[in-house]
């Protein structure tokens, strides 16, 4: 019974605000909702039973990825309301396809629950080690079958960082930049000068 | 009860409401981008639950992949958003065809 209650707060949440995600005005108000529909989510992901994706699910996108939102729609001096214009006139069609998708999807379980196709086969290396933790089970099986697979996933992100940082990263003029090698070959008889000047004459520098 | 029918009913609802919402949202490519991961998060739901269902773990090592993938397309598109404001001073992009493509 509480299973089914807090399935349906976390559902009803995360739909709600995954609506007022694509709806707001306001693209900062967007982010926030974002991240409250991946926190719901996350709750359901723990409810079946996969903390450990729950986790990583909050960890990397309301730690990391909506932060990286946040700070790019707060550091583009944009004007929301004219990107707005085209809102009403997008509707018809955007609505249309969003019923005729949801339609399919619901037909497709519906047929499924009148008892739909067997494709079932046993779990082959994937199935659920007694005794195991989430956590630990999947990391003895991440760690294993799927080392390559994960290896290649750290290989993803090490591209996704050196292209951001190459896209984005500009060489300026205007600024005026510190050259630690011509500071540190610098040396006293290069810069200074000793001059014993006649008293009442002055120097010239 | 709550079985694999509900999970799959709630997650394709958010799948419909992500792809609503790069209709809706034509010219914000911000808000486009959230409605990706948005559903990439139905995709990700769907892998858990069936995961949970079926007792086999390799749909929770796959959603990882999957939230690996959606990371680094958003570092990347948002890279991708910054430059183009550089260069045009608007993020509008209903109109864009520089390269003709």
């Amino acid at each position: 019974m509480i299973q089914a209650i807090a399935f349906y707060l976390f559902a009803t949440l995360m739909i709600f605000s995954g609506a007022v995600t694509i709806l707001a005005r306001n693209p900062v108000h967007s982010v926030l909702w974002l991240i409250l529909a991946f926190f719901n989510a996350a709750g359901l992901m723990v409810l079946a039973g996969a903390e450990f994706i729950a986790m990583l699910l909050v960890i990397v996108y309301v730690g990391a990825v909506a932060v990286l939102f946040l700070f790019v729609v707060m550091m583009l001096d944009i004007d929301f309301s004219e990107l707005r214009a085209g809102f009403i006139r997008n509707a018809p069609l955007g609505v249309v396809l969003a019923v005729v998708l949801f339609v399919e999807l619901f037909v497709g379980i519906l047929v499924r629950s009148a008892g739909g196709l067997d494709i079932s086969q046993a779990p082959g290396a994937g199935a659920v080690p007694d005794g195991l933790s989430n956590t630990a089970a999947i990391g003895a099986l991440l760690y294993t079958h799927y080392l390559f697979e994960f290896e290649a996933a750290g290989m993803i992100l090490l591209v996704a960082m050196i292209g951001a940082i190459v896209l984005t990263h500009r060489q300026r003029s205007d600024t005026r930049g510190q050259n630690v090698s011509h500071q540190v070959a610098r040396r006293p008889e290069d810069a200074t000068v000793n001059v014993k000047p006649e008293i009442g004459k002055g120097v010239t520098l | 009860m709550i079985g694999i029918g509900h999970y799959v009913v709630v997650s394709a609802i958010l799948f419909v409401l992500g792809v609503l919402g790069i209709f809706l949202n034509r010219k914000n490519v911000i808000i486009i981008l959230m409605a990706i991961e948005l559903i990439l998060l139905a995709v990700n739901l769907n892998f858990v639950a069936f995961s949970a269902h079926r007792h086999d773990l390799v749909g929770q090592i796959f959603a990882m992949f999957v939230l690996t993938v959606a990371a680094g397309e958003a570092a990347i598109g948002l890279a991708i958003l910054v430059i183009y404001f550089r260069g045009r001073g608007t993020i509008a992009v209903d109109d864009v065809n520089r390269m003709k493509g």
